[in-house]
């Protein structure tokens, strides 16, 4: 009976002893977690926020000004569906129902925000819309096996490990980089440089907010290549950025 | 253990699920010593970040000329 006893006690101890320790280490750790958990979630709030939708409108907003905006708009929508024609199309009609709402847009310094809104409202419709938009006989020529990509094999050594020449070394402070026009050409051209449905998956899931599971779907593909071709496509602009970037320092593992 | 490879596709997946917690013990304990995978994670976020601002137009603006030719097809 006292044996009990002294058993539970010591136990209790024990437990006691992780409990105390264990909020710390995992403050520690949520700490470490923390930013991209906090973008993730700004992220998904700002992409599904609906311009607002009304139909009768004054003119605060000049159609020079959106017009301006137009060639911004087409290359914006062009990289997500591939598809000119209906980048096109969604461009324009963009375009139109942002002069319709213009009254409920307030203030001009925002007006690429909220157009931009517009237009990513409209792709999100026309991709849900047209079921397969995706033909499925061009999955093969970017997205067939999930296994053997040559750029892998160029980046990792045979037990997994990053090859010298590849290892990541620190970018440079995004913030400066987001200032300058010849940074975002090169960001597109990137974007642009991703296979088409590799690109289109990519873009689903960082610019319009889909779930994968949604993307998979949408797509026809079966949902743990859903996860590989969006870590493709991660790993794919992440060397284009690097080049645009230039190499940095080498890190050791 | 996992391997260089094996965590770049975790940072990947976190970005798109919640890891485990299996995962995100493995993954914690490769980075305290992967200098390389920890700038790796690093730039995940600033994609992520990148991506962002470019969804909300925050791009500075390139105009018309480059409408033509760019984004309808890969190179």
């Amino acid at each position: 009976m006292t044996a009990r006893a002294g058993v539970v006690r010591a136990s209790w101890r024990a437990g006691s002893a992780v409990c105390a320790v264990w909020p710390r280490w995992f403050r520690r750790y949520s700490a470490t977690r923390d930013p991209i958990q906090r973008q993730q979630d700004g992220f998904m709030r700002t992409s599904e926020a609906a311009p607002p939708d009304d139909p009768a409108g004054d003119q605060s907003v000049s159609p020079e000004a959106l017009v301006a905006l137009r060639g911004d708009m087409l290359r914006f929508a062009r990289l997500q569906l591939r598809d000119a024609a209906a980048a096109e199309d969604i461009v324009q009609e963009s375009l139109e129902a942002a002069l319709r709402r213009a009254s409920t847009f307030a203030g001009q310094s925002a007006l690429k925000t909220w157009v931009f809104a517009i237009v990513r409202n409209r792709i999100v419709d026309h991709l849900r819309q047209s079921q397969r938009s995706v033909n499925l006989s061009s999955l093969g020529d970017d997205d067939g096996a999930p296994s053997g990509d040559e750029q892998l094999d160029a980046l990792f050594n045979d037990s997994g490990r990053w090859r010298a020449a590849a290892r990541p070394a620190a970018w440079p402070d995004p913030e400066a980089s987001m200032r300058s026009r010849q940074f975002w050409r090169a960001f597109e051209d990137c974007l642009a440089q991703l296979p088409p449905n590799t690109g289109r998956a990519f873009m689903m899931r960082e610019v319009l907010g889909f779930e994968p599971a949604e993307i998979c779907e949408r797509m026809g593909i079966r949902s743990g290549n859903c996860h590989v071709m969006l870590h493709r496509a991660r790993m794919k602009l992440r060397s284009c950025l690097e080049r645009a970037w230039g190499p940095g320092e080498g890190r050791s593992c | 253990m996992l391997n260089c490879r094996e965590v770049t596709e975790l940072c990947s997946e976190e970005l798109d699920r919640a890891l485990g917690l299996r995962e995100r013990m493995a993954l914690r304990a490769h980075l305290m010593m992967c200098a390389g995978c920890t700038q790796f994670r690093a730039q995940m976020a600033t994609m992520r970040r990148l991506m962002q601002a470019y969804a909300q137009g925050d791009a500075a603006g390139l105009g018309d000329d480059d409408a033509k030719d760019e984004g309808s097809a890969p190179r």
